[in-house]
């Protein structure tokens, strides 16, 4: 059975339609990769399906249970939890307190030194062992985004929606990234990737499902998705088909 | 589970009461009467930064609910015991301060200022009517605690609510609510998208400062004598408090108390030799904060405690 399902879904902005009659299905232990060009409506799913915007018609479905129309919080509560485009921390807070937040409200609820626990245990998980105590103003660039995914994984959530979350890192990183996310593949989690580096689409996905103007155009492994006409007109135009 | 430190911090905090409790066996006169506005702004600030300290949501709704307060003992005193009446305001308040919260919290920024200020004038124009309506233009309270002074009962009685508002405060900043709260003022976006019900969770902060200033405006009302509207509602008790809060500074619990003092003890001394003079002091103090302390002197105090730390 999928574990979270987007039947018909469409979203309006006025006269402009960002997601038109979309849908796809996400197994339980699978990554997902979500591409298309820019502007093609991959950021508007994402926040449609952890609640950030209302749908306009359509439906998300968790585990059978639909979940669109709910607020965000009643949403991360249920288990989707979500990193954002642009890293957003807890700025008057350490490292260790804004995982602590993801431990102690998330999807499962912990409090007192069980949620500290919880905590450090999803630092050490993403390589921040030791920098508990540091003030986010503190860390580099890799690290901020390391802290969201702690702070999004101490909630033990179903689904884990990563909205370009290797967006902006230097090679070296990028390879530290992708390595982290393939651990947390490994351990079996569902995560759907918004993404626009290939080389991690193709590395760390199951499946892929591409978006060009608010539509899926294409859906199968990376490597069909990849070679589709469709797809390769979409990011490079007629000519190159 | 309490530390060892946690229970110094409650012996040296009843201690502090304690002392204090002795003012009136001092002196009954001047000095008493200064405690007393001490103690008031205390409550009044220290409640007020538990909600906009975190959130950073400035209410000007003090003065709202700290004239209910006068109006439900003006109203009852004659009929119902003094010490109730303290608790039912504080319900009444909590009451109203939920509702504007469910209606206002959603408002950001500057809206919500506007509206908290415009909610005392509300109150005061509606108790205003209905007085004409019956005919009275204020209300007297005469409250006689025997061999007691009204000073003196008034000066005891806030002092049990700064200790009511201090361990309240230092339960909230323990609890998951007062977790939520400081997530809501960091960002409130993640609030949400952790899990956090940030409407509730700011609508159930929003009401202690309400039933608070509601309650220390019961508490108040046999030193005024005689209410009326214009006095039980002024606007410039909302600001004192905001500018009292903010000077002290509203990230910490201690904080409000460090502002209370300096400034009323000023503004005694202002009003009393150039008593035209006191919104000149407000308008200052809001500069200093604005331009020097956007911490309050809690800030400044961290930042030399900070460096004496960094130098050695």
């Amino acid at each position: 059975m999928s574990i979270l399902s987007l039947r018909n879904v469409t979203k309006r902005f006025g006269g402009l339609v960002a997601v038109n009659d979309f849908g796809f299905e996400v197994e339980e232990h699978m990554v997902l990769g979500l591409i298309g060009p820019n502007g093609s409506g991959k950021s508007t799913t994402l926040n449609l399906i952890s609640g950030a915007l209302p749908l306009t018609d359509g439906q998300i479905m968790l585990e059978g249970r639909p979940i669109s129309g709910l607020p965000p919080q009643d949403i991360a509560r249920l288990g989707v939890a979500r990193t954002f485009q642009l890293v957003r921390l807890l700025p008057s807070m350490t490292v260790l307190e804004n995982v602590i937040a993801g431990a102690v409200f998330g999807h499962r609820r912990r409090w007192g030194p069980e949620a500290r626990a919880k905590a450090e245990a999803m630092l050490d998980k993403v390589g921040l062992s030791g920098k508990g105590g540091l003030r986010v103003g503190q860390l580099t660039y890799i690290d901020t985004k390391r802290v969201e995914l702690a702070r999004v994984l101490a909630g033990d959530p179903k689904v884990l929606l990563l909205d370009e979350w290797l967006a902006g890192l230097n090679p070296t990183e990028l390879q530290t990234g992708i390595r982290l996310i393939r651990a947390l593949r490994d351990e079996g989690r569902t995560i759907i990737l918004v993404e626009h580096v290939m080389d991690a689409i193709r590395s760390l996905s199951d499946r892929c499902v591409v978006m060009a103007s608010g539509a899926r155009i294409a859906e199968g492994t990376p490597k069909e998705v990849l070679e589709h006409p469709d797809v390769i007109r979409a990011y490079l135009g007629d000519d190159d088909a | 589970m309490m530390s060892t430190t946690d229970i110094r911090t409650i012996a040296i905090a009843a201690v502090a009461i304690g002392v204090c409790a002795l003012l009136p066996l001092v002196d009954q006169g001047y000095w008493l009467s200064i405690g007393v506005s001490i103690a008031m702004f205390t409550v009044l600030a220290t409640s007020w930064a538990l909600f906009s300290g975190p959130t950073h949501y400035i209410s000007l709704a003090t003065a709202a609910f700290f004239g209910i307060g006068t109006y439900v003992t003006g109203s009852f005193y004659e009929s119902v015991s003094f010490w109730l009446l303290l608790p039912a305001a504080a319900i009444v308040g909590g009451l109203l301060a939920g509702i504007v919260g469910l209606a206002t919290l959603r408002l950001s920024g500057v809206y919500f200022v506007i509206f908290t200020l415009g909610l005392a004038e509300l109150v005061r124009q509606v108790i205003t009517w209905a007085q004409n309506m019956t005919g009275h233009r204020g209300t007297y309270v005469l409250l006689d605690f025997g061999s007691r002074s009204v000073e003196e009962v008034i000066y005891w009685t806030l002092l049990g609510l700064a200790a009511i508002v201090y361990l309240a405060g230092w339960l909230i900043g323990r609890s998951r609510l007062g977790f939520a709260l400081r997530i809501i003022g960091d960002d409130e976006e993640v609030a949400r998208h952790s899990g956090i019900n940030t409407a509730r969770a700011k609508v159930l902060l929003f009401m202690v400062p309400g039933a608070v200033a509601a309650a220390t405006g019961a508490a108040l009302a046999p030193r005024y004598v005689y209410i009326e509207p214009a006095l039980a509602f002024t606007p410039l008790l909302s600001f004192q408090v905001v500018i009292m809060a903010l000077l002290g500074g509203a990230g910490r619990l201690w904080g409000p108390l460090v502002g209370v003092i300096p400034f009323t003890l000023l503004w005694e001394v202002i009003s009393a030799t150039f008593p035209n003079q006191t919104t000149l002091l407000l308008g200052a103090a809001f500069l200093v904060i604005v331009y020097v302390l956007p911490r309050g002197f809690v800030g400044l105090l961290e930042r030399a405690r900070a460096r004496a730390g960094g130098g050695a």
